[in-house]
């Protein structure tokens, strides 16, 4: 929605009032609503995803390699962390975890869990994973993120179990 | 294509028991909600998963919820089979999240969308992390939330194995919900911190305590009608407990600033807050067309009303009723069809009529 006043900026300000009994709605840009004098102490909520995008590019600029470093499980790169600000499965966490550990620190202000403790239930008592099905899931993924090398890997890996 | 509607005598209380006024501070609180990020092992998390992984997941967790007896007699819900005012009207009952119903631009709809609904507990499936375990509480009653949702995660753990890290607890897509994967939240009404313009020193606080706020429906919704969603922002480093308690302390106190605000209003501008809020229920009461803000804001006024005892005769489960009912998604379904949007302003002017016409007919 544009602002009602200039035209040009996104509105972000939107008053009620109440004139004479009838409700008129006006839709301002900050800008405008700050020259208009409209005191704005209810902020708008932010964005959580842009605050975790900031402190991840405050991290000391990572190297190139460990830039393109792919995650064995989903192949997400630490590159697809910061475009989304979100990992790409549980084993991101282990081959991010150094720069993550600092990253925790900024949001949590700690890095180190200190609620409930939780022990997985044993695999015999899990329906058995098919091992096959779950390769198959991890070459679609390589190839839609053109990682072919990483494909090549798994299709051989595939080629032999079946 | 079209679909059947929506068949809601099917949910358990109809998904909306903690709309009943029956909790803590409910004149002031309307509810409480708290959930669980999790994810099972053995999937990439969701928006990284493909198609056919969301569907295992899923079909993993169906089976496991025979084993989970506080879900006994729950309803699974297939957001990806569903229509979008079906989609939409989940969301305005506050059971699903914007991002699992696909309404939202950032997020389509994705394959293996789903929920499980039980008697004020719910498990969404394929949201930002494959589970999110909630339960919700009418009025401020956060040890009674986290009761359920912990025993749901006890139930559902033993039998899915959920991704946890030796340092960092469970796991999340998102860094900021990781270690314990808790949010409380309390949606919460605060006319009288607005009107005195206290609202930006009390919300500013907040967040120098480690809270944050939201809009009436969480994560990047506008504020309305001066509801506010008051929730932990972090959760690491702090137990299940400290989060619980923090939220709590802090919610207090926010209580009690909110009814000192309203007696400073009542004190020092007494006939014109009365004139206002009786102005708001008339409105209510006889205008032929609404908008959803209007509608929030002038029942905003009336419930600042009740709560000041102003406003005799009318109950504040009323109120919260048709906070949820008079949405664009509940006025489609109530009339059988899509709505355009006057159409919709004309249908929720009727609705709250007839709602006050009945249940405020004591009012006077």
């Amino acid at each position: 929605m544009l602002c009602d006043h200039c035209k040009e900026r996104d509105a972000v300000v939107h008053l009620t009032r109440i004139v004479d009994n009838a409700v008129t709605q006006l839709h301002l840009c900050e800008k405008c609503a700050a020259e208009k004098g409209v005191e704005t102490t209810i902020a708008l909520p932010q964005h959580p995803l842009g605050e975790i995008l900031q402190a991840v590019q405050q991290q000391a600029s990572p190297t190139a390699a460990a830039d393109a470093a792919v995650c064995a499980f989903c192949g997400a790169t630490a590159r697809d962390f910061r475009a989304t600000g979100r990992l790409g499965c549980a084993h991101c966490y282990d081959s991010m975890e150094s720069s993550l550990r600092e990253l925790l620190r900024r949001l949590h202000g700690s890095s180190k869990h200190v609620g409930r403790r939780y022990d997985a239930p044993r695999p015999e008592t899990l329906a058995e994973v098919d091992v096959r099905t779950e390769l198959r899931d991890k070459l679609q993924r390589a190839v839609d993120a053109e990682q072919f090398e990483l494909a090549a890997e798994l299709r051989d890996k595939l080629r032999v179990m079946e | 294509m079209r679909r059947p509607p929506l068949d809601l005598s099917l949910l358990p209380d109809g998904g909306v028991r903690w709309l009943d006024a029956s909790g803590p501070n409910a004149d002031i609180v309307i509810s409480t909600r708290l959930r669980l990020a999790r994810n099972v092992v053995g999937y990439a998390f969701t928006a990284r998963a493909r198609d056919g992984e969301r569907l295992r997941m899923l079909a993993q967790v169906r089976e496991a919820l025979a084993h989970v007896p506080i879900l006994d007699g729950s309803v699974l819900l297939r957001l990806d089979e569903s229509g979008p005012l079906d989609r939409q009207l989940l969301h305005e009952r506050h059971l699903v999240s914007k991002e699992l119903a696909g309404l939202d631009a950032q997020h389509p709809l994705r394959t293996g969308a789903a929920v499980f609904l039980g008697e004020q507990v719910g498990v969404l499936v394929n949201e930002e992390d494959h589970l999110r375990l909630q339960a919700m509480r009418s009025g401020f009653d956060v040890p009674a939330a986290f009761a359920m949702a912990s025993r749901m995660d006890q139930e559902l753990g033993a039998r899915v194995p959920f991704a946890f890290h030796k340092e960092f607890g469970y796991l999340t897509a998102c860094p900021t919900n990781v270690g314990t994967g808790l949010r409380a939240s309390v949606l919460i009404h605060l006319p009288g911190l607005v009107l005195t313009k206290e609202i930006g020193k009390v919300l500013a606080g907040l967040q120098q305590m480690g809270l944050t706020y939201r809009g009436l429906y969480g994560e990047g919704s506008e504020v309305v009608g001066n509801f506010f969603q008051l929730s932990n922002q972090t959760t690491l480093g702090r137990s299940e407990e400290e989060l619980q308690d923090l939220l709590v302390r802090v919610v207090r106190h926010v209580i009690e600033r909110e009814e000192e605000a309203r007696r400073v209003l009542v004190r020092d501008a007494g006939y014109i807050i009365e004139d206002k809020l009786w102005r708001a229920f008339g409105t209510l009461r006889f205008a032929r067309s609404l908008s959803f803000d209007e509608a929030m804001n002038f029942l905003s006024g009336v419930r600042l009303g009740v709560g000041l005892k102003l406003i005799p005769g009318l109950s504040v489960y009323t109120l919260n009723k048709l906070l949820i009912f008079a949405q664009s998604a509940h006025l489609a379904h109530l009339e059988g069809r899509a709505l355009t949007d006057s159409e919709s302003n004309l249908a929720r002017a009727r609705y709250v009529r007839q709602v006050l016409a009945t249940e405020g007919s004591g009012v006077e």
